[in-house]
């Protein structure tokens, strides 16, 4: 009797390992075979995307859903020269060690064509690597970093998307620079790759000039709350507040420095901007005068609430994306993003990954959502920053109003 | 007696399962074997300390991190040769593990699983904080290991060989230790502390050793993490890591080498399935799968054929009876005074 | 020192933060002597409740109350219905369930709420009083108020009245309480249920400050946890000067000790449980453990 037992159990191991084995597929490396190049045929076209769905950012799993939109709004109209797009993507939890696998996963299971939109710094440095060697784009990945764009050398087949941090810190230095030469700067900023790119970049960007940094404070995103760091800053003789930070804490930066009277000239990075995420829940009122940047159309102001560009993108979240939430910027910035995508598949002139990258390292084109004046432009090989410029903007009454003009700022 | 042989036979089976997945599988999937056995080993070291010794500890991931990061630094600093990173990385943590046993003598359950929960958060933060060395935020690409040409293997089935071959000692080793008189000892301690000093057990040692056993295993785990990503940074090491080796050793089976193993599988299989079955409710699913699995098998897998031979013969099987009451005195520690 | 003084009200008042959800920690440990991993989402979950509520149009203090109703029942039926299950048995597979609770209510919120981060409005009137250069919240002397209330309510709840006495009873010796006429399953279900509405309570309390997504308690659920190894797990009043203890040295060592820095500000906490636990073993208002050989 036990022996059955145990012999039926070695076997339903056996059996189970077995079963769990997808394909007996041995041709680990990738594409570049004779013949296509994989996940791409004449209908269709793979990509494969790597998000956190879950753990600490699953706040930015809606950029995921910007995105499925319009690759569903552009299948609804016949696909990319008549390819319908089938954009696979995973939850890696923001944890490298899910990219990796997710990475690994999409290339060799699901073969997809190329990488696209990967988010977190982290995780795509973490698969750089292996996609690079792989020979797959991994395009527009969803970062600021500066690296994706610094040595393109060894990494040809990566390339960024937004405005990268370091621009982004450069528009902020130029704008004090104009318009309060002799600015003490306090800092707030989170203490990763993201915050720490935009402080270096300042700091870059302000040496030699009369803006100087004064005090800085960092935070951890396990931090419940930053009170105790805004208290420390504003306790410093600096009469400018930069805030580097995520919604959620750039909208307790700004409620602290309200409770504190701390009333001074108050810069708040961009991802911090949104009006539905960070401004709303903080109150309007202490609002009022905070500096921004903007690269892309707020789905939360009315400016564009007769753009045709934007009402497109509503409709479509409502229509394929109806969880998602149309005041949610991160929806519009993965719109933006698959836009770009698309209109990189459209100039590629052969079905290749190759030339999908010689597409995407020679774009120049508009995209509607995002402002006017701002576009998408690769020169070359040696370009690896897609959008390099940026305009400020100014929190007044309920809305964010752009000052100015788009500022460029090449690298 | 035939259950022993049985058992061999079933070890062999596995064995031979194990040495032939690499060249089943594609390398993602290769790859996920991968670190399923990375998570055993860890899994193994957290269960000589909580399911044979009954201490807790809730922050193993924080072990796993100092074994990776040294096993980084050392590769892409020092030039070390990779192979030599195991054994020093489990030596660190060795260390590292007895001087965190110290000061744990005098915590007891769930005092103890607070401080070693502090430690996991503050590990990320840690890492961050000494960002000269271990380049912070940004993290560490570490170059991986390539199978040397004269095996014709591909890089990822060397790479899950080598980690397989390190596992296997790692095993027996603890196997071993506790089948022996040191085993004894251990599991003297977790089942009545009183009792296991009164034959002569010298308990400040043998939990300090536990500890820092436990950790070194997680080191060595943490070392040949490294060498199958291929990078480390801190968000991989957060008190997300440690909770999963802990669920892991609860649903493979406390006092069990083989559950360690069965825990690797199920946390490194049942989010990537709960993943493909709905990506908006992964934590749903998955959190489901671990309470429905506690509730069937509260013994976890390794309890299974025990379990099945309840069943089977109807009657309680004399081990069960004793496992029942571990950890059951320091962690539900039962105020005194008012009655 | 007015600084210092501002300084240490900030902490109070952080540190009130983690004293309520402290609360809810002792308040499930004293009646039924588990740790409860979820009980962080359990109040977030509850606090979405309550949004929910409101935005629908329900006015904030019905909203409020109704979701310290729901949350009663929901805690009774989930002691009922999957806690009991796991009573007398290893304590570690009780502990993982209540990760596995963790998982699920974390995703399960964002499931039905989104992820993005929301504000939730303050019971409290949004206005500050300053007293000698100091400067205090209507808020933050609005929760310390009720804090302490809260304390009052729990203390008269365990030692005056008979319901209390037989929670008590039922938590420290189950098999003996039986015998005496206890209905112990109820005493359990009651437990967890005023636990899951003082989370609530906690929830609401807090994330008008903390801002609500589905992480809002995931990083106070560990200071809670200081907070109430500080003061003696088996003391509500503890929880709440424990709180206030770690919210204090946290900002102060965050403000003055340069080393620390706001990045290991987590250390601080960590250090003084510590510190306590090696001297003082039971914290600061528990009672001593007495192991039977």
């Amino acid at each position: 009797m036990k022996r059955t037992l145990w012999l039926a159990l070695l076997l339903t191991v056996a059996a189970l390992t077995f079963a769990a084995c997808g394909r007996d597929d041995d041709d680990g490396d990738g594409g570049g075979g004779g013949g296509g190049d994989p996940g791409i045929t004449d209908e269709s076209i793979k990509l494969g995307g790597s998000y956190p769905f879950s753990g600490p950012a699953s706040a930015y799993r809606s950029i995921e859903q910007g995105a499925q939109a319009y690759f569903s709004f552009v299948n609804a109209k016949g696909g990319v020269d008549g390819r319908k797009i089938d954009f696979v993507t995973l939850d890696d939890g923001y944890e490298p060690a899910k990219a990796v696998q997710n990475a690994r996963r999409l290339i060799q299971e699901e073969q997809v064509f190329a990488l696209f939109n990967t988010l977190g710094t982290a995780n795509n440095v973490a698969i750089w690597d292996y996609a690079n060697k792989q020979e797959v784009p991994q395009v527009f990945v969803a970062t600021g970093a500066s690296l994706w764009g610094a040595d393109i050398a060894a990494h040809p087949w990566t390339i960024g998307w937004q405005p990268d941090y370091v621009t982004e810190s450069s528009v902020y230095a130029d704008y004090l620079k104009k318009e309060k030469p002799n600015a003490k700067v306090a800092v707030l900023y989170q203490n990763d790759a993201f915050g720490e790119d935009l402080l270096n970049g300042f700091k870059d960007a302000t040496k030699g000039s009369s803006v100087r940094v004064v005090a800085e404070e960092s935070y951890e995103v396990t931090d419940p709350t930053v009170s105790s760091q805004v208290s420390k800053l504003a306790d410093s003789d600096a009469d400018t507040f930069l805030n580097i930070s995520t919604p959620k804490f750039g909208a307790q930066a700004i409620v602290a420095a309200d409770k504190l009277g701390w009333k001074v000239l108050h810069i708040i990075n961009n991802v911090a901007a949104s009006k539905l995420l960070v401004l709303e829940p903080a109150g309007l009122d202490k609002a009022q005068g905070l500096i921004s940047t903007a690269y892309f159309k707020d789905p939360a102001s009315p400016d564009w609430s007769d753009d045709a560009s934007m009402k497109e993108f509503k409709d479509a979240l409502a229509k394929y994306e109806p969880r998602a939430n149309p005041e949610d910027p991160n929806c519009v910035y993965g719109w933006a993003a698959a836009s770009t995508m698309v209109k990189a598949l459209e100039g590629m002139k052969e079905p290749t990954r190759q030339a999908l990258m010689d597409s995407v390292r020679n774009l120049d084109v508009e995209i509607p959502t995002l402002l006017p004046g701002i576009d998408v432009k690769t020169s070359g090989e040696q370009d690896g920053y897609p959008i390099e410029a940026m305009q400020i903007q100014r929190f007044e009454g309920e809305n964010w109003k752009l000052l100015g003009e788009v500022i460029q700022a090449p690298h | 007696m035939t259950d022993r042989r049985v058992r061999i036979a079933l070890v062999c089976a596995v064995a031979l399962v194990a040495v032939l997945i690499p060249f089943l599988f594609g390398p993602y999937r290769v790859g996920q074997f991968t670190l399923v056995l990375i998570y055993a080993v860890a899994a193994l070291g957290l269960n000589l300390l909580v399911g044979y010794n009954g201490q807790i500890s809730l922050g193993h991931g924080a072990f796993f991190a100092l074994g990776a990061y040294t096993g980084a630094l050392l590769i892409e600093k020092a030039d070390v040769p990779y192979l030599a990173t195991l054994p020093a990385a489990g030596a660190l943590c060795f260390a590292a593990g007895y001087l965190f046993g110290v000061p744990a003598l005098r915590l007891r359950g769930l005092y103890l699983a607070l401080v070693t929960l502090g430690l996991a958060i503050a590990t990320p933060q840690l890492i961050k904080r000494f960002d000269d060395l271990t380049e912070g935020t940004q993290g560490l690409t570490v170059e991986q290991p390539t199978a040397p040409g004269w095996t014709g293997l591909a890089d990822d089935q060397f790479l899950y060989l080598l980690t397989l071959a390190a596992a296997a000692i790692m095993f027996l080793a603890a196997w071993n230790l506790m089948r022996g008189p040191i085993g004894r000892s251990v599991k003297a301690v977790r089942d009545g502390e009183i009792a296991a000093s009164t034959i002569g057990v010298d308990l400040a040692a043998t939990k300090t050793r536990v500890f820092a056993l436990s950790a070194a295993y997680a080191g060595v785990g943490g070392a040949l993490y490294v060498l199958a990503l291929g990078f480390v940074a801190p968000e991989a090491f957060t008190l997300t890591l440690s909770f999963a080796f802990l669920a892991a050793i609860v649903v493979g089976g406390l006092a069990t080498v083989s559950g360690a193993l069965l825990g690797a599988l199920f946390i490194e299989f049942v989010p990537v399935y709960a993943s493909d079955v709905n990506d908006a409710l992964t934590g749903v699913i998955y959190g489901g799968v671990l309470i429905a699995f506690m509730w069937v098998l509260p013994e976890g897998a390794a309890g299974l054929p025990r379990r099945l031979r309840e069943l089977v013969l109807g009657r309680r099987h004399p081990e069960v009876a004793d496992r029942e009451d571990h950890l059951k005195a320091p962690v539900r520690g039962v105020p005194a005074g008012k009655a | 020192m007015e600084r210092f003084v501002q300084v240490v009200v900030d902490g109070v008042a952080t540190g009130s933060i983690y004293a309520a959800v402290a609360l809810a920690l002792v308040l499930i440990y004293r009646s039924t002597t588990i740790v409860n991993f979820a009980q962080g989402e359990m109040a977030m979950f509850s606090t979405f409740v309550a949004w929910g509520l409101y935005e629908g149009g329900v006015p904030l203090g019905l909203a409020v109350l109704t979701t310290l109703g729901l949350s009663f029942f929901a805690g009774m039926a989930i002691e009922r219905g999957l806690i009991r299950h796991f009573e007398g048995g290893e304590t570690l597979t009780l502990v993982i369930v209540t990760l596995g609770m963790f998982i699920l209510l974390n995703s399960l919120a964002g499931w039905i709420w989104g992820f993005e981060n929301r504000g939730f409005p303050s019971l409290f009137p949004d206005d500050s009083v300053t007293l000698g250069g100091v400067r205090l919240s209507v808020e933050s002397l609005g929760i310390v108020a009720v804090l302490l209330a809260v304390v009052g309510l729990l203390t008269l709840l365990f030692q005056r009245t008979k319901v209390g006495l037989a929670m008590r009873a039922a938590a420290l010796n189950p098999d003996s309480s039986a015998l005496v006429g206890i209905r112990v399953g109820h005493m359990l279900m009651l437990g967890w249920g005023l636990a899951a509405a003082l989370g609530a309570l906690a929830g609401v309390l807090v994330a008008p400050r903390l801002f609500l997504d589905v992480n809002l308690m995931g990083s106070v659920l560990i200071y809670a946890f200081a907070a109430a190894a500080l003061g003696g797990f088996d003391s509500a009043l503890g929880a709440v000067v424990g709180g206030w203890i770690i919210g204090v040295s946290e900002t102060l060592a965050g403000t003055y000790v340069d080393f620390i820095g706001s990045d290991l500000k987590i250390l601080v906490p960590l250090g003084i449980i510590f510190v306590v636990l090696l001297v003082r073993p039971s914290g600061l208002f528990g009672q001593s453990e007495v192991a039977r050989a």
